[in-house]
């Protein structure tokens, strides 16, 4: 690990003063349990450290007019914990659930899950995020099995994030701030897929930070979310997918399907999305939605097996969503 | 000749009893110090540089900047110029300095070229490796052209078991110093603390003497710290650099997991023949394996059921350009059980027969007939399998499929050399002390309680200090040789020194010492309790002397005191759930039967019985060393996805042991490696048998088992 300053602002006009206008003027440190491993690894070696979780604007969890705002540095935990998500949001606390180990749930911040690097094996064993090894393409011409099965362009990992694939589901929007000023991003223009290795993957520019989350809550929307992980234990989604559904009687007025882990950012499904509509969940249109939301799925040399998770993952998600048992 | 024989079993008082580890608050409670916590005064930290690449020659190296870093104390070059690099991970470059972070810098500042030669790091297609292929020649046994011919029913089929890594939660490494006096101190993580003493004396060319070797507590080994290593020699010629200021070198996870041990892979392409009634009358069978750059892994097949009585077999090792094997809890034994018994439990589906029966009629091609089938009726009892058995292919509803399988073992297990020394005391405390380890299987408990029951004490009376150069040699803890060993050698030794207490206090009882015994906290006249001194007070009549006696257990001669011997079978029967939606496997139950002998702690055996299924469910649903074949790296160096159970995926765990007469009469008979044998082929037999295929390859990952599942090669 390089040497490197640290600062520990109490304000966010202190913490942004901090920031540079690269990537390697400074780095923002939350939780710490993905920078302090991608720092201990070499992947990446900012000057500075601006440790914000001293700062209160980026803390708690409140009602809004529309919603709900999510401090960037709430926990995973005080998000489970936290009854307002808890009733009206089970898709953001199944996501939570999903992150199976205590001490990120303890450490791990909400705006932390949503700025995580990639876990593409080639770019943390240094080869960037869009790897390559004497000319050759690795993630296509190497091993790909926990790699994306959608996007046309050259990123080929997988978007981490635990708690997108939920946010765009649902509609949400991320605040950006910076010295000069607040912009709001919608959730799913917040994930981006790079076109070069010095792009990031996410919207955020280096001289800002992530302070909150807006989640919109609709009365009436039900929504869930469904990973397929092999371990119970400590494990990395190999799919997923969050749904929101908003129902006329026992149809399905609207729907929003989004897949997680399957290309480098959540993908919305939208033919599957809208084919729900005037029909009721049930096993078998469940099962359809799931079937359409993987057409055009593009597996890699070893990761077929990742559209049938995928697919699944959507008729798990739709029939929990609906309380519908299989 | 004094009598060393176990007491009866019936007359047992401490041995045999459910006691907890006597080290367990320590280590639970995080007291228990390891060697890698040690932080001496004036200590430097070492980092090794590694190669990347898996084959390649070293053109160049060039420390000078690493040398001027603030802090370093010393710079070593492990592979100077012309060094033909074998394997990623390969130590090219070691530095000490004043802090981890100096050295880990340091490191950095080191240039080195290389020119890239042509690598191999993946061996599944054997046709693919080429040159790297070394075949073994043919073993030929029987006829088998003329027993397939008249076989009933032939079965073909094609296996594969990966390259596992050790995983130890303490890594390898030590603290070492090497003082201007020629004085080593050396705190390794070590499976041998005895002997590990004389190797580095031999590689560092100095008296074993002038080596002082101390270890509390291992966190982990299973095969893979038996030797000072390469990181170990650094370590000490850093520190004499450094003017002996001692030195730890320790080993991070990646590179831990690269080069710090493997067990090699194995794949089979095997026919079987039999009668219709299921008995085996032929095997014939390609397999290969590697086990890194030396080839090796040689899996012995067919495995248990080794009189098939014609055989025509084939193996070939495989060179890679991948870091070495080491001996891995129960080295070969896991591949061949699941290379055997996954093509047995096939062969029984082809015969659509239950494949219990079909190893029941099979138990007299065994060495140990009449223990297999009482194995596998008592397995089969304990995981209900006349209820829970269906032939292949869970016909329920749903995407949850259920599903039973069997795997079996075979192990030795007799002690190793061992020398204890058990002293007494005047004041009456007991010190038992023998240069051997724990590695936490609860060897320090076992010792108390031979040595506890010999003297009529109980557990908390005996001091045991083990883990040091001091004490009495005793044999490396590997092959199951430590249990045998060190009780054997303390009952000697604690005879021994009973035998001089009571000589001592005959006279004052007045009876001679042979009509003497020790039982309850008293010396005693034999079944006269009004006849008695307290332990405390026939210590003190000892007056200002104490006793101290040795005893050894001598491998050869070991068998015929009775006190301990090898041999064993053990069975293990898997019950499985598979999301045939997903391809995830969950474990619904595990059981053990397992034939161990004489069994001094019910609860610590069972214990590593629990680690040795637990690293069953591991081996047979996660764990594989994946390489890359374009850089030649290991991908999953890491606790991410170099998988692992937590206690959410293992499921219930059954052991069942035979605790009877007959089996006590064999003596103590090692336990660590039998039952980490079985349960990687009775998991995979329990999947096939849910979802009515075989997956393959292990691990059955999601992707491993939805590819079967859809006819795609993985």
């Amino acid at each position: 690990m390089q040497a490197f300053e640290y600062a520990s602002p109490k304000t966010l006009k202190e913490a942004l003063a901090l920031l540079g206008s690269g990537w390697n003027d400074a780095a923002v440190l939350a939780g710490g349990t993905d920078l302090l491993s991608l720092m201990k690894d070499g992947v990446v070696a900012p000057k500075r450290v601006v440790n914000i979780k001293e700062i209160a604007e980026l803390k708690g969890i409140t009602k809004t007019a529309t919603g709900v705002r999510i401090g960037a540095a709430v926990t995973v935990d005080e998000l489970l914990s936290n009854a307002i998500v808890r009733a009206s949001l089970p898709a953001l606390t199944q996501a939570a659930h999903g992150i199976t180990s205590p001490q990120i749930r303890n450490m791990g911040t909400v705006g932390g899950d949503l700025c995580q690097r990639p876990r593409c094996w080639y770019f943390r064993a240094g080869f960037g995020l869009l790897p390559k090894h004497e000319g050759t393409d690795l993630v296509t011409e190497g091993d790909n099995r926990y790699h994306a099965i959608f996007g046309d362009g050259a990123a080929k990992f997988v978007s981490a994030s635990s708690f997108g694939p939920a946010l765009v589901a649902l509609g949400a929007k991320v605040k950006l701030a910076s010295a000069g000023g607040t912009r709001e991003v919608d959730a799913a223009k917040f994930f981006v897929a790079p076109s070069n290795n010095d792009a990031r993957e996410v919207a955020l520019l280096p001289n800002e930070i992530l302070t909150e989350i807006l989640v919109p809550v609709k009365a009436g929307e039900k929504s869930a979310t469904y990973e397929v992980r092999q371990k119970d234990a400590m494990d990395w989604p190999l799919a997923a997918a969050a749904v929101t559904l908003t129902m006329k009687g026992s149809t399905v007025a609207s729907a929003n399907i989004v897949l997680g882990h399957v290309g480098p950012t959540p993908y919305w499904a939208e033919k599957a999305s809208s084919m729900l509509a005037g029909k009721a969940i049930t096993e078998e249109t469940a099962e359809a939605a799931g079937k359409a939301a993987v057409e055009g799925a593009k597996p890699l040399s070893h990761n077929t097996y990742k559209v049938q998770l995928a697919s699944v993952a959507v008729k798990r998600a739709l029939l929990a969503a609906a309380g519908v048992k299989s | 000749m004094p009598n060393y024989s176990w007491p009866p079993m019936a007359s047992r008082k401490v041995m045999g009893q459910r006691l907890s580890r006597t080290d367990g608050i320590e280590k639970a409670s995080g007291r228990a110090k390891y060697n890698s916590d040690l932080n001496k005064p004036g200590m430097l930290h070492a980092v090794l540089l590694t190669s990347p690449y898996a084959h390649a020659k070293v053109k160049s190296i060039d420390t000078s900047a690493a040398e001027k870093h603030t802090g370093v104390a010393a710079v070593r070059v492990i592979a100077p110029a012309g060094t033909e690099i074998q394997w990623a991970g390969w130590e090219v470059a070691v530095v000490a300095a004043n802090t981890e972070l100096a050295a880990r810098d340091a490191v950095k500042k080191i240039k080195i070229e290389y020119d890239m030669l042509p690598h191999v790091v993946v061996e599944n297609d054997l046709k693919k490796v080429k040159t790297r292929a070394k075949p073994a020649g043919e073993q030929l046994e029987g006829d088998p052209d003329q027993a397939f011919k008249e076989a009933d029913v032939t079965l073909e089929g094609n296996y594969g078991i990966p390259t596992l890594t050790h995983c130890c939660l303490e890594p390898h490494g030590q603290v070492i110093g090497w003082g201007a006096d020629g004085k080593v101190e050396f705190n390794p993580s070590t499976q041998s603390v005895t002997s590990i003493r004389g190797d580095l004396a031999r590689l560092l060319n100095i008296p074993a003497t002038d080596i002082h070797v101390h270890q509390d507590h291992i966190g982990g080994g299973f095969g893979s710290k038996f030797q000072p290593d390469r990181w170990g020699i650094e370590a000490a010629q850093l520190s004499k650099a450094a003017g002996g200021k001692p030195v730890k070198l320790f080993l991070d996870r990646a590179t831990e997991l690269m080069i710090a041990g493997c067990r090699p892979s194995g794949f089979l392409n095997v026919k079987l023949g039999a009668k219709k009634d299921g008995t085996l009358t032929a095997w014939q069978s390609e397999s290969w394996a590697s086990g890194g750059i030396g080839g090796g892994g040689s899996p012995p097949i067919p495995y248990v059921f080794t009189k098939v009585p014609n055989r025509r077999q084939n193996h070939t090792a495989v060179s890679l350009n991948t870091a070495p094997i080491r001996a891995w809890r129960a080295p070969n034994h896991q591949q061949a059980s699941y290379l055997t018994c996954a093509p047995l439990e096939d062969l029984a589906a082809k015969l659509k027969m239950d494949p219990l029966e079909l190893f029941l009629k099979n138990a007299n091609l065994t060495q140990r007939e009449d223990t297999y089938v009482r194995q596998l009726k008592k397995a089969a009892e304990l995981s209900d399998w006349k209820k829970l058995w269906h032939p292949r292919g869970d016909s329920g509803k749903g995407p949850i499929k259920r599903g039973l399988g069997i795997g079996v073992n075979t192990w030795g297990g007799a002690g190793h050399d061992s020398t204890a020394r058990t002293t007494i005391h005047p004041d009456g405390t007991v010190e038992v002390e023998l240069g051997s380890q724990d590695l936490g299987t609860g060897t320090r408990t076992i010792i108390a309680q031979v040595a506890a029951e010999t003297l009529g004490l109980r557990v908390p009376d005996i001091r045991v200090k083990i883990g040091d150069t001091n004490y009495p040699p005793s044999g490396t803890s590997g092959g199951s040789t430590t249990v045998g060993g060190v009780t054997s050698s303390t009952r000697k030794a604690t005879v021994n020194a009973l035998d001089k207490l009571l000589a001592e206090v005959a006279g004052g009882l007045g009876a001679p010492a042979d009509q003497l015994e020790a039982v309850d906290g008293k010396i005693q006249v034999k079944g006269n309790a009004a006849k008695s001194l307290t332990w405390k007070a026939a210590c003190q009549k000892l007056g200002v002397k104490t006793v101290s006696e040795t005893g050894s257990n001598v491998p050869r001669e070991a068998a015929k005191e009775g006190l301990n011997t090898g041999g064993v079978g053990g069975v293990q029967i898997a019950d499985v759930s598979v999301d045939v939606e997903t391809g995830v496997v969950k474990m619904n139950k595990l059981v053990a039967v397992q034939d161990i002998g004489l069994v001094v702690n019910p609860k610590t055996a069972e214990s590593q019985v629990f680690g040795a299924c637990i690293m069953s469910i591991c081996g047979a649903l996660m764990e594989e060393r994946i390489m890359d074949e374009l850089t030649g790296r290991m991908l999953n160096a890491d606790m991410e996805f170099y998988k692992l159970a937590g206690i959410k995926d293992i499921g219930e765990i059954v052991v069942h042991f035979e605790i009877d007469e007959l089996n006590d009469k064999r003596g103590v008979i090692g336990l660590g490696e039998p039952p980490a044998i079985g349960g990687i082929a009775a998991i995979s037999n329990a999947v096939a048998n849910a979802i009515g295929t075989r997956v393959p390859t292990v691990p059955m990952t999601p992707m491993n088992v939805l590819d079967t599942l859809s006819g795609r090669k993985s």
